[in-house]
């Protein structure tokens, strides 16, 4: 075998014609010298020559690839075929390319986000710490306990201590301020993690103590962003919170740790006071760890258990101390909160590419079924079985081929739009297809090819050939066996597409449930925007409130603003903290045990700017400030949990060493939309205690188009002071649910394309089965049957695979609801108005594909039908 | 006339390739004579099939062990003309050798006591 030949036959073979025909001269001029005559010299020559067409056709064949040969042919052969039933072939890829596509995008995304290791060194050592509170197995660590950690345990080689913390970069010639996520850490994290800056140097624990000169380090994005990339970055001074620091160095491009979101990283006790970095209560750091060689997960485990446990033992007065602690591989920390839904809508993809090959495998049982005539006579003229079987197979593969191409480029579309559309999604930076995903679509592809082709070639016509021709011929009630199998595809389908519509229905009802709740506030042309306060002007808390005062005094001038507040955090935003307090008119509580409820500060209007109503009492006193503002407010279910039968108002609070009235109670409100209200005690803002907040904006009308004079009205009173997060109440929630309306919306879209395949499948199939008793119908509408009962029966015909169908698809949907128990909210798994809406639903849809073909039947003329065939 | 022997399928085939080989020793030439040489030789006991030289021919191309050129033959007529080449050259070598072992296996199997000391030059 020799490719270049192979590709140049035609000019080959036209080579050896002119060799042969230099033979003949030859060997006629020889015969001319041994004196024959001219006319018997070239016949002697061309009988000694023999065949030349025998020679060429043996080199012809000694030149060809065969398998190559023979695809090439078949390939050329379809290419015709499929030309000849576009609609057949545009609706093959289509279906392909939508399931081969979804299919690919989901895998990118599992692929890089679950399967793909963190890129530390060895990072199945890599260990999250929690702290274990009895309550909260998996509770933020306290600076003091991770101090007596790092002292005692003897499970890791590093342990390190990290924090987030709000960074308001500056600069002293007029840059734009900006608001940045940074972590304030041990100087033991990247050699924990195993990494380097990618320029300059890593902080020591000499510069990780109080009073140390101020280092930074950059994230690769930031440094290209704000500084141009300058290498020269290295050692120089940036103003962070108003105070300076020294670049020490760069983070590589591909470092995101925790995630992409933080973008300076700082020593942590430079940040935080020595006497804060003693606290066994602060709960307010997270730890990751490596693991020494030999300790598994569950000893370092009990390791730093005992360590907690001791100190918890050893200071009984203290109710804050933890009792355990709790290990997490990081990898599943980082990802863990999307590795369910990911996988159940990989496998939602699956059932979807499962219906896309059962239509096409439809689709080519029909094409087999109509070409039945062409393919017995091509046996018939001695075209090997395996040659027909090849044909086939070139079909499948040329259609899924085509199909999983577009598919492809569907799925790089999908990945780029989740990668815009999804930046909080864990890990979403690290997407992208590479090598082993176009392995993946090829592999499926070549998955798909073979299932079609083998299942279409179940109904193949076998050795029948003779009665292949027959039936061709007179069209009677012929394809039995091809018929049922079409309908137990469609059944196949029809239940698979039940199990999607199920659990997207499911979702939906979860997320709209979700939507339901009522936050506990307004949420209509509320805006909001996050301000910090950093630097000198603002290190005691008179300067604090004066510049609160002057800040809320100028928004609420503007023009459009309704009301105007400040406060730490809104309704709906998340849990955010909480700290523990004392009922001082009610018995000391035991030694050891300690009340906590969610804390939040504000000013006096956040409950009428909010919406929430003041129940009983009345809300702060605004000309109360600093020490005289002593005042609280608690919210009804803080109440209803420390006050019951009680009357609250005129109690006192003991919270943050310092007694508190209790002024008023107001509505509840919900942390989060999925959660039930929990009590909050409010403290008013003008003790000057906060340090950065929101700042809520309500207007009557088109709150966002006051985004932009609040934010000169900040410039005005601090040229440095960056607004950041600036969202309307419904954003801030869209953002919240966003979770559950993406798998919902994704759920649904992938079961709606499985409905409409199914539907086609259905609309295919009973045209088929139609068209096929064509014949006996007219004979039958001639001999007087009525049309009501030929369209009754039809109809009944097309529907019986879909009715099997549906009910096996509801007996698995009752299984498989289960997997996703824990994504719904407030939605029973067997929900019995999702399961009825479901089944109705799919009825409905079958009725409307089977109409069509079932009243085509009714309507036969049996004359045209008896003469056609 | 003595029956006049093919040297065609599957057993003989190297041997058509060994002797066409052995005959561009003398130098290039086209297929016509080629086959001339080959019947001359084995004093007409053999004969060339046009339908088995050919393929050879192209085969022993393929494989690098002669080249082709297009010429003017004897008789000033274009013809294709083969020549050995340098890996044709030490490939008849092998296969003359080969040959040898074998035709000296079959002949003691035949029960022949005489040998042939030199056979082909």
């Amino acid at each position: 075998m020799n490719w270049m030949r192979f590709l140049r036959r035609g000019r080959e073979d036209d080579e050896v014609r002119r060799e042969l025909d230099s033979y003949i001269e030859e060997e006629t001029s020889e015969n001319l010298a041994r004196g024959m005559t001219a006319e018997e010299a070239r016949r002697q020559a061309r009988i000694k020559l023999g065949n030349p067409e025998q020679v060429r056709e043996r080199l012809w064949r000694q030149n060809t690839v065969a398998i190559f040969d023979g695809v090439w042919r078949s390939l050329r052969y379809c290419c015709r075929t499929l030309r000849r039933s576009p609609g057949f072939a545009a609706m093959a890829v289509t279906v392909m390319a939508l399931g081969i596509g979804a299919n690919v995008a989901l895998f990118t995304v599992v692929r890089n986000v679950l399967l793909k290791p963190l890129p530390y060194r060895d990072q199945g050592r890599l260990m999250s710490a929690y702290e274990h509170t009895g309550a909260y197995p998996m509770n933020v660590v306290a600076p003091g306990i991770y101090t007596e950690w790092i002292r005692a345990n003897r499970s890791f080689s590093g342990l390190s201590l990290y924090a987030w913390v709000g960074m308001n970069l500056s600069s002293h010639d007029g840059g734009m301020p900006e608001k940045l996520n940074a972590i304030a850490c041990t100087a033991n994290l990247l050699p924990t993690l195993g990494v380097e800056p990618a320029l300059g140097r890593n902080f020591t624990t000499d510069e990780d103590r109080p009073g140390a000169n101020r280092v930074a380090l950059l994230s690769w994005s930031l440094w290209q962003r704000r500084f141009g990339g300058n290498p020269g970055i290295v050692n120089q001074e940036i103003l962070l919170n108003k105070d300076v620091y020294t670049v020490i160095g760069v983070m590589p491009k591909w470092f995101a740790f925790p995630d992409a979101a933080e973008q300076i990283w700082m020593p942590v006790n430079r940040y935080f006071s020595a006497q804060e970095m003693t606290r066994l209560g602060m709960h307010e750091f997270a730890a990751v760890g490596r693991l020494n060689s030999g300790v598994s997960q569950s000893q370092a485990q009990s390791d730093l258990t005992a360590i907690t446990l001791r100190v918890h033992n050893e200071h009984p007065d203290n109710a804050l101390i933890s009792i355990g602690a709790t290990l997490n591989p990081l990898l599943e920390d980082t990802v863990g909160d999307v590795k369910k839904p990911l996988y159940i809508l990989l496998a939602a993809t699956g059932c979807v590419l499962l219906i896309a090959c059962l239509n096409v495998a439809n689709l080519l049982v029909a094409r087999a079924a109509a070409r039945r005539k062409e393919l017995a006579i091509r046996a018939a003229l001695g075209s090997s079985r395996l040659r027909l079987l090849g044909e086939r197979l070139t079909e499948s593969l040329l259609l899924t081929a085509v199909g999983g191409i577009a598919g492809v480029a569907l799925a790089y579309g999908a990945v780029q739009w989740l990668v815009r559309t999804r930046q909080n999604f864990d890990r979403v930076e690290a997407i992208h297809i590479d090598g082993a995903v176009v392995a993946f679509a090829a592999g499926l592809i070549v998955l798909c090819a073979l299932f079609t082709s083998v299942i279409a070639s179940l109904s193949a016509t076998g050795g029948k050939l003779f009665a292949a021709l027959q039936e061709a011929g007179r069209g009677s009630s012929a394809g039995r066996a091809r018929a049922r199998l079409r309908r137990t595809l469609l059944a196949i389908e029809v239940g698979l597409t039940v199990v999607l519509l199920i659990a997207a229905g499911l979702l939906i009802k979860s997320y709209a449930r979700l939507r339901a709740n009522e936050l506990g506030c307004t949420t209509k042309n509320v805006l909001t925007m996050r301000i910090n306060l950093f630097g000198d002007s603002y290190r005691d808390p008179a300067q604090r409130v004066n510049f609160y005062r002057a800040l809320l005094e100028r928004v609420r001038a503007l023009p459009g603003v309704e009301a105007a507040s400040f406060t730490r955090m809104v309704p709906g935003q998340g849990y955010g903290g909480d700290d523990a307090f004392t009922v001082v008119e009610h018995p000391p509580l035991p030694q050891g045990v300690a009340q906590f409820a969610i804390n939040r500060e504000a000013d006096s209007g956040f409950f009428k700017t909010m919406g929430i109503p003041v129940l009983r009492g009345q809300g702060f006193d605004p000309s109360r400030v600093l020490d005289q503002a002593n005042q609280v407010v608690i919210n009804e279910a803080f109440a209803r949990s420390y006050f019951p039968g009680e009357e609250p108002i005129g109690k006192h609070l003991h919270y943050r060493d310092k007694s508190w009235e209790i002024a008023g109670v107001v509505g509840d409100t919900r942390s989060e939309l999925s959660k039930e209200p929990e009590p909050i005690q409010y403290y008013p803002l003008f003790t000057g205690n906060l340090k950065g907040g929101l700042l809520v904006i309500r207007s009557s009308r088109n709150v966002e188009q006051l985004a932009l004079p609040v934010q000169h009205v900040v410039a005005e009173l601090d040229r440095d002071m960056p607004v950041s997060n600036v969202l309307t109440m419904d954003q801030l929630l869209g953002k919240e649910t966003l979770d559950a309306s993406f798998n919902a919306t994704l759920l649904a879209g992938f079961a709606a394309l499985s409905l409409l395949l199914a539907a086609a499948g259905i609309f295919g199939v009973l045209s088929y089965v139609a068209a096929q008793r064509t014949n006996e119908i007219g004979i039958r509408i001639a001999l007087g049957a009525r049309r009501e009962r030929i369209l009754a029966q039809m109809l009944f015909d097309g529907l019986r695979p879909a009715l099997v169908g549906l009910v096996c698809g509801l007996a698995a949907s009752a299984v498989v609801v289960r997997l996703i128990r824990s994504m719904l909210y407030e939605t029973q798994p067997l929900d019995p108005t999702v399961f009825a809406a479901v089944a109705a639903g799919l009825a409905a849809v079958a009725i409307a594909a089977c109409l069509a073909p079932a009243w085509r039947a009714a309507r036969l003329d049996p004359m045209q039908a008896l003469r056609e065939s | 006339m003595t029956k006049k022997i093919q040297p065609d399928g599957e057993m003989l085939k190297g041997t058509l390739d060994m002797m066409i080989l052995r005959t561009l020793i003398g130098g290039p030439a086209h297929g016509h004579t080629i086959a001339k040489i080959i019947e001359r030789t084995s004093e007409d006991v053999l004969e060339v099939e046009q339908g088995s030289l050919y393929p050879a021919l192209h085969r022993l191309e393929d494989r690098g062990w002669v080249s082709s050129y297009w010429g003017a033959s004897e008789n000033n007529r274009k013809a294709k003309f083969y020549r050995l080449t340098a890996v044709g050259r030490k490939q008849l070598v092998i296969e003359t050798g080969r040959w040898r072992q074998m035709a000296r296996a079959i002949g003691l199997v035949m029960g022949e006591k005489t040998l042939p000391a030199g056979g082909v030059r």
